[in-house]
């Protein structure tokens, strides 16, 4: 049976040899666009035209894609573990969406879904990451905190910062699709890797389903319990089937480093702390990476990874670096201004409230992060947030002097 | 085929203790009858459509349940799941349905002129009667698991069938993605619209999935003959009218059935039955008869009477708030409708019901003329 544990087998031994030559990005060519099989045909009663969904009152990437043709010419095919069309455009179906918002309507269950099912999934990664074409473009990985340039904001203004990202483990199916038993090593193989971590990035694993009262408390009251998902669009893609079994949370103890398992993605990895130091989240951030990264591949393990779509994660918008980069920032005037949201766009920035997603902004202090994941790396990213942050500053202070402001000129997207 | 449990086979290449689900806190039938053996005998097979033990489990592995309600805990998604899954669906039939045996048989009667009185529950009490059922369409799978295009042909035939009844039950259909504003808005009035299932239970079990395409109501122009078409089963049925004639609802409940059955059977898709299980559907629970036959009925007295909760379990019946399962009772109105389903024909639930709500009313009056009930208490049914 041609699955992805021969690819496993095989990898792990040339991984051996390549982690001495070192260097995440040297994992890439393990996973070539190599053709990958399909599994067996599925059975089916009724034509392609009988099953394809009722899309018209839906608004989100999915649907604007899924023509008939593509749904006849994918429905019948399955991934090597026996994933479906059907079940990766599950969610978008179920989530019609909203008139203002749009989501993106469908998930992968493994790596390689976006393959077999590249035919619906390329042009909607092109939609929802901004012209990105993934059958021509190469996205590039850049770790080298190194580079970042001021990354220490004014803490007048700037309250706290904080990079996340994450990673899936080559081999193994992604939240939507894993079962039991691919999920438990997933945390096997992710916990075990961290209880290597030393110096500032040693910690502690909380498993949800063993964890006391009073370790719940102290995570609640730290924020960084995460809780079953409640989202129909989570829900409906499967990605809580089995709650809470192999879910967990690993911190350090200086609670600076975070990693989430099992929740959206195989892992979720956050760097955080208080104030204007972007810089050292971000060093901390890329140091933390690498350390669990190496630990993983001395075990025979890897991140899914290709030059085409970078880090490979459940959902489609969170490919490339999969990062997100923010920080909490004062900006009672600027953000009054009728001009804000247009600095924000060119600035490739975009704004949340203090509560995360689609919450109001609490006494002006607004949370804002990059727009971007897919076809700049890291670094770009991350000093694209730096600068952007920056002159925000500039024109909040500005305003406050009662100067004028100017819109800046819009940011290329593709470097 | 819900999401996440992909090709079976793959699954196989982990041992039995990597996949078997944590249930450690548990309480549901499935919960306590599922052992690693069971597990390990069962999680190769599949029905012909493809549908597994993860399949059948998925619902109760994600709803622990509760220290107080004990749910069932695992669905079929097909009529093969009660045949392929038996070692784990028959002694979770038999714990639901009070030690009911692999080897006993089930009586179906739906002839209502066997039913004895019924029309005469007193108006002043019994406020409203009603009964329910479910049906499921012979060779196509069920809501757990069938697909868009399976779904939409049990809507097509339902409604091919629904529209063909004339005289009392001369009706419509309402699909409910093409509903009008105006409908909608009457067909809440009348009690009758069903919304997508946000319960957990359901919607872990995958019957949700795609809604509301394929799903509808239909009902007849005198408002008293109601189909869901693709909720939690392929059909279900109810018959109701305010006031206490159960024998006149059980009655059209009967004919209805009856009527709708021969359409089916003549288009070569008849409902699920076997004389083991009765009627089959998505839920063990519902096997059987899959009849609630119950009424509103005022008991500020009664309900408030020690021996309350013992008279109903002598009498097989069940109380429940005026909103449905889960809900208080408002102003003394109860819901009284029989407990059991599987065992006994329908003829014989709705009897129990009739009998035991006109001795309940009798004792009521007792009460309020301030006289004692002990003499009327009955023997267990």
């Amino acid at each position: 049976m041609a699955s992805s544990f021969t690819r496993i087998l095989s990898s792990k031994r040339n991984v051996g040899i390549l982690s001495l030559v070192g260097g995440s990005v040297a994992a890439g060519f393990l996973l070539h666009r190599e053709h990958v099989t399909a599994g067996e045909p599925l059975r089916r009663r009724y034509p392609a035209s009988a099953e394809y969904p009722d899309l018209r009152k839906h608004n989100n990437c999915m649907a604007s894609n899924l023509t008939p043709a593509i749904y006849a010419k994918l429905c019948d095919k399955a991934t090597p573990n026996g994933y479906t069309l059907d079940q990766a455009i599950q969610t978008g179906v179920d989530n019609p969406g909203h008139p203002f918002i749009k989501t993106v309507g469908l998930v992968a269950g493994d790596e390689e879904s976006y393959e077999v099912f590249a035919d619906l999934l390329d042009p909607v990664i092109k939609e929802r990451h901004n012209g990105y074409d993934p059958r021509v473009m190469k996205h590039p990985t850049d770790l080298n905190a190194t580079k970042i340039q001021s990354g220490v904001f004014d803490e007048r203004y700037v309250l706290s910062s904080r990079v996340r990202t994450g990673r899936s483990i080559r081999g193994l199916s992604l939240p939507p699709a894993c079962t039991r038993a691919e999920r438990r090593e997933v945390e096997r193989v992710v916990v075990d890797a961290l209880s290597g971590l030393k110096g500032d990035l040693a910690g502690k694993y909380y498993s949800l389903t063993l964890m006391t009262e009073q370790e719940q408390q102290q995570l609640i009251d730290d924020h960084f319990l995460f809780d079953k998902p409640v989202s129909p669009l989570l829900t409906c893609a499967g990605m809580a089937r089995d709650w809470p079994d192999a879910r967990g949370i690993w911190h350090n103890n200086e609670k600076t480093f975070l990693i989430w398992i099992n929740e959206e993605d195989h892992t979720r990895v956050i760097s955080m702390e208080k104030g204007g130091n972007m810089k050292r989240v971000f060093e901390r951030f890329c140091r933390g990476l690498k350390e669990v990264e190496r630990l993983i591949q001395e075990r025979g393990w890897e991140f899914m990874w290709n030059e085409r779509l970078g880090y490979i994660l459940t959902c489609p918008s969170n490919l490339g670096t999969g990062l997100r980069a923010g920080v909490h920032v004062k900006l009672p005037r600027l953000g009054k201004d009728p001009r804000f949201s247009k600095i924000l766009d060119n600035l490739r920035l975009q704004k949340r409230g203090t509560g995360g997603v689609d919450t109001a902004a609490v006494g002006g202090v607004f949370d804002i992060s990059n727009l971007d994941r897919l076809g700049q790396s890291e670094v770009q990213l991350v000093q694209t947030v730096i600068d952007g942050v920056n002159y925000l500053i500039e024109c909040e202070k500005r305003l406050e002097k009662g100067q004028d402001i100017k819109v800046p000129a819009p940011l290329k997207q593709f470097k | 085929m819900p999401f996440g449990n992909t090709h079976n086979n793959f699954k196989l290449n982990y041992k039995v203790e990597e996949e078997f689900p944590d249930l450690s806190k548990h309480n549901n039938h499935m919960a306590k009858v599922l052992t690693k053996e069971i597990y390990g005998k069962l999680r190769d097979k599949q029905t012909p459509s493809g549908y597994t033990l993860d399949d059948v489990i998925q619902t109760g592995v994600d709803n622990p349940g509760h220290p107080f309600i004990m749910t069932v805990g695992c669905v079929a998604g097909d009529e093969e799941s009660y045949e392929v899954f038996k070692d784990l669906l028959d002694p979770v039939i038999s714990d639901r349905h009070g030690g009911y045996k692999p080897t006993d048989k089930h009586k179906t009667d739906l002839n209502f002129e066997n039913l004895k009185g019924g029309d005469d529950l007193d108006p002043n009490y019994v406020l409203s009667s009603r009964v329910r059922t479910g049906r499921s369409i012979k060779g196509y799978t069920l809501p757990p698991h069938n697909s868009r295009g399976e779904r939409r042909a049990i809507e097509k035939l339902a409604v091919e069938a629904l529209t063909s009844l004339d005289g009392e039950f001369k009706g419509k259909y309402y699909p409910l993605k093409s509903m009008t504003d105006a409908e909608q808005e009457q067909l809440i009035s009348d009690h009758f619209l069903f919304d997508k299932p946000v319960s957990p239970l359901l919607t872990c079990a995958g019957m949700a999935r795609d809604w509301p395409d394929g799903r509808g109501i239909w009902h007849n122009d005198n408002k008293t003959f109601l189909v869901w078409v693709n909720e939690e089963d392929h059909l279900r049925v109810i018959s109701m009218q305010k006031g206490g004639n159960m024998r006149e609802v059980f009655r059209r409940f009967c004919v209805g059935l009856q009527k709708i059955e021969e359409i089916f059977k003549k288009h070569n898709h008849g409902f699920m039955w076997n004389e083991h299980l009765g009627y089959i559907l998505t839920c063990p629970s519902n096997l059987g008869t899959g009849l609630r036959g119950g009424v509103h009925v005022k008991l500020p007295k009664l309900s408030t009477h020690p021996k309350f909760e013992e008279i109903l379990t002598r009498l097989r019946l069940q109380k429940r708030g005026t909103g449905g399962v889960d809900t208080a009772s408002v102003g003394g109105v109860f819901d009284i409708s029989n407990a059991d389903r599987l065992g006994s024909s329908e003829v014989e639930q709705v009897q129990l019901v009739v009998d035991g709500v006109k001795l309940m009313v009798e004792m009521e009056k007792k009460l309020e003329k301030g006289e004692a009930i002990d003499g009327m208490i009955p023997a267990q049914k």
